[in-house]
C-alpha cells in the first residue's frame, strides 16, 4: 500500500509553509493539524524543524512528545540532528524515525552510528535536491540555503550502504509550488536504492500524487500545502490567533493563492485516498473511529 | 483497577511508543529487565526492534529466556511484537543461524527480494498492509483480532518474517510483493504480531485493548 504522509514544517511553536523552503508563513499550531491528519487517516506524520531548534524554547522534542500522547501512527522527525544523542533524545520524545540531512552530509558516519544504535528502520535520509541540469541534481542543506557539491544519485546509494532505511526525497525546485512532483528525480532514486522512497515537494493536486506513484515509483507520498490548505479555514475558526512569526496569511491579508506559484487544489486525506483508490492504487482504509479518546479512555 | 502490564526491557528497541499506547488505553505499563520482575508479571509484552541474534543474546545475558518460556507455558498473557514475535520461534537465519525461544515451532527467514511477478521488492518492508484470515488458521472470533474485520490494516517495519510449522497457530496473513506471509500467531494466551500495534492507529489500539482484557 502507498503511504500518504503529511509534512509538518515547524518553526518555533508554529506550523509554517514556504515556497522552495523559503519565505515561511505561519499556518497555525502543529498539534491541531497533526491531530486532524491522524483522524483523517494519515499513514505517518513527518515533522521537520525549519530552524533546527532541538534544544531551545518550544523545541521540537516537546512538540513531538505532545503529539505522541495521542497519535498512534509512525512519527518521523528531523531538523538539527547532529549526533546519536540527538537521535536518542527525539526517539525518547516519541519519534519512531529521524530524518537527517545536513549532519549526514558533513559526517556520513552518523548514518552508520544511528543505524547501529537504533536500527536502519529509524534512520531516514533527508535529501533537498536541486536540479543542476538534465539528469543532474545537487544535495542542498540547511533548508536549501547551502550548496554541497554532492550528487544526489551518488549520495543516496552511499547512504543506504551506510544504513539509511528510507529516503525522504524533496525537490527544492518544486517544493511549495504546487507544480507537481519531479518524477524524473523520484524515479531515478527509486531505481537506485532498495529501500523505500518518500516523494516530497510540489504536490498541487490529487493527480500529481497519482503520477508520482505511477511514473515516479514512489513508495510513499509526502505533501504539505495540498493538505494544509484543505483544513486551514477550519483551523482558523477553531483556534485563537497567533502572535509569532509571519501571520499575514492567517489574518486574511494574503489570499491562499499567493502562497504557491499557482492555485493548489487542496485535498483532505480521505479525498486523496479515494482518488488514488479509483486509479487502482491501494491505500490504507482508515477506520471511522480514529478519533483519539473515542476508543476506551478509562478513568 | 487499571490492568497491569509489564514490558520486557532487554535493551532493544524504543519502548516509549508502546508505553504511551498502553497508557492511553488505561493500562499501567511497567518495565521489567530481571527474571524476578518477569516471573511476577500478570501480563507480559516482549517488544523489540533489531537483529534476532542480538535479541536472544540480550535475553540470555539477563537470564530472561527461561522466565519468558515459563510464562508462555503457564498461560500468562504474553504478547510479542515485531522482533519479540520472531524470538518466539525455533530459529532464525538472520546473520547466521540462531536459536530462538521455541515457543512456536518454525523458522524466521528473510522477505523475498523478488516479487511473484519477477519485479524487485523493497526490503526492509515499511508500510501498511491489510490483515487477512489464514486458510486453516485460527479463526478471528477466537483470537485477539475478534474486534477487527478482514482488510483492516496495520503497520509493518521488518526484513524478516516467521513461518510457523503448524499453520493452525496463524491468525492473520499479509501480502508483500505478491507473496503471502504470516503476520500474526496465537496459541492460548500467547500472541505474536509481526506488525506494530502501537503504531497502527485505531486498529492497533483495538488489538492491544483486547490483549489487555479491556472491554470495547
Amino acid at each position: 500500500m502507498i503511504r500518504v504522509i503529511p509534512r509538518l514544517d515547524i518553526k518555533g511553536p508554529n506550523l509554517v509553509k514556504g515556497v522552495h523552503l523559503e519565505g515561511l508563513r505561519v499556518l497555525g499550531r502543529p498539534e491541531w493539524y497533526a491531530e486532524r491528519y491522524y483522524q483523517d487517516g494519515a499513514d505517518e506524520l513527518i515533522y521537520l524543524d525549519q530552524v533546527a531548534s532541538l534544544y531551545g524554547r518550544n523545541n521540537l522534542a516537546e512538540i513531538v512528545s505532545r503529539a505522541a500522547e495521542r497519535i498512534f501512527v509512525p512519527l518521523t522527525v528531523g531538523g538539527g540532528i547532529r549526533s546519536v544523542e540527538d537521535i536518542q533524545r527525539l526517539l525518547r520524545a516519541g519519534a519512531d524515525k529521524v530524518a537527517i540531512n545536513t549532519a549526514a552530509i558533513k559526517r556520513p558516519e552518523l548514518i552508520r552510528e544511528g543505524a547501529h544504535a537504533f536500527g536502519a528502520q529509524c534512520i531516514v535520509l533527508y535529501i533537498e535536491a536541486k536540479r543542476r541540469g538534465p539528469g543532474t541534481y545537487e544535495c542542498l542543506t540547511d533548508n536549501a540555503r547551502v550548496r554541497t557539491g554532492v550528487d544526489v544519485f551518488d549520495w543516496v546509494q552511499r547512504a543506504v550502504e551506510l544504513g539509511a532505511g528510507e529516503i525522504l526525497l524533496t525537490s527544492v525546485d518544486r517544493e511549495g509550488t504546487g507544480l507537481g512532483y519531479d518524477f524524473e528525480l523520484v524515479a531515478t532514486v527509486a531505481s537506485l536504492v532498495p529501500v523505500p522512497v518518500i516523494a516530497s515537494g510540489g504536490a498541487g493536486s490529487a493527480d500529481h500524487v497519482h503520477q508520482v506513484i505511477a511514473e515516479g515509483h514512489a513508495d510513499a507520498v509526502c505533501a504539505a500545502s495540498l493538505f494544509h490548505y484543505a483544513v486551514v479555514g477550519e483551523m482558523q475558526r477553531e483556534t485563537e490567533p497567533f502572535e509569532e512569526g509571519n501571520v499575514e496569511f492567517l489574518r486574511g491579508k494574503l489570499p491562499i493563492s499567493t502562497l504557491g506559484r499557482r492555485q493548489i487544489q487542496a485535498r483532505r486525506i480521505p479525498e486523496l485516498k479515494a482518488h488514488l483508490a479509483q486509479a487502482g492504487i491501494a491505500c490504507r482504509r482508515a477506520p471511522a473511529d480514529t478519533v483519539p479518546g473515542a476508543l476506551c479512555r478509562r478513568a | 483497577m487499571p490492568p497491569r502490564v509489564t514490558i520486557i526491557d532487554y535493551g532493544l528497541g524504543n519502548l516509549f511508543s508502546l508505553r504511551r499506547a498502553l497508557g492511553y488505553l488505561g493500562a499501567e505499563p511497567e518495565t521489567a529487565s530481571t527474571p524476578r520482575e518477569v516471573e511476577q508479571a500478570e501480563q507480559l509484552i516482549l517488544p523489540g526492534v533489531g537483529a534476532f541474534g542480538d535479541g536472544m543474546r540480550q535475553l540470555r545475558e539477563r537470564g530472561l529466556v527461561d522466565p519468558v518460556r515459563r510464562a508462555a507455558t503457564e498461560g500468562v498473557p504474553l504478547l510479542g511484537i515485531c522482533l519479540g514475535m520472531q524470538l518466539f520461534f525455533t530459529e532464525s537465519e538472520e546473520f547466521g543461524r540462531h536459536d530462538g525461544l521455541g515457543i512456536f515451532a518454525g523458522r524466521v527467514g528473510r522477505l523475498a527480494a523478488t516479487a511473484a511477478s519477477g519485479e524487485p521488492v523493497k526490503v526492509p518492508h515499511v508500510g501498511w498492509n491489510a490483515l487477512t484470515p489464514a486458510p486453516g488458521g485460527l479463526p478471528w472470533e477466537r483470537s485477539a483480532l475478534q474486534e477487527l474485520a478482514p482488510g483492516d490494516s496495520v503497520y509493518f517495519v521488518h526484513s524478516y518474517v516467521p513461518s510457523p510449522e503448524d499453520g493452525a497457530v496463524t491468525v492473520a496473513e499479509m501480502a508483500h510483493g505478491g507473496h503471502r506471509y504470516c503476520a500474526m500467531v496465537q496459541r492460548g494466551a500467547v500472541v505474536g504480531c509481526q506488525f506494530h500495534p502501537e503504531k497502527s492507529g485505531a486498529v492497533g489500539l483495538r488489538i492491544l485493548r483486547h490483549f489487555l482484557g479491556l472491554e470495547g
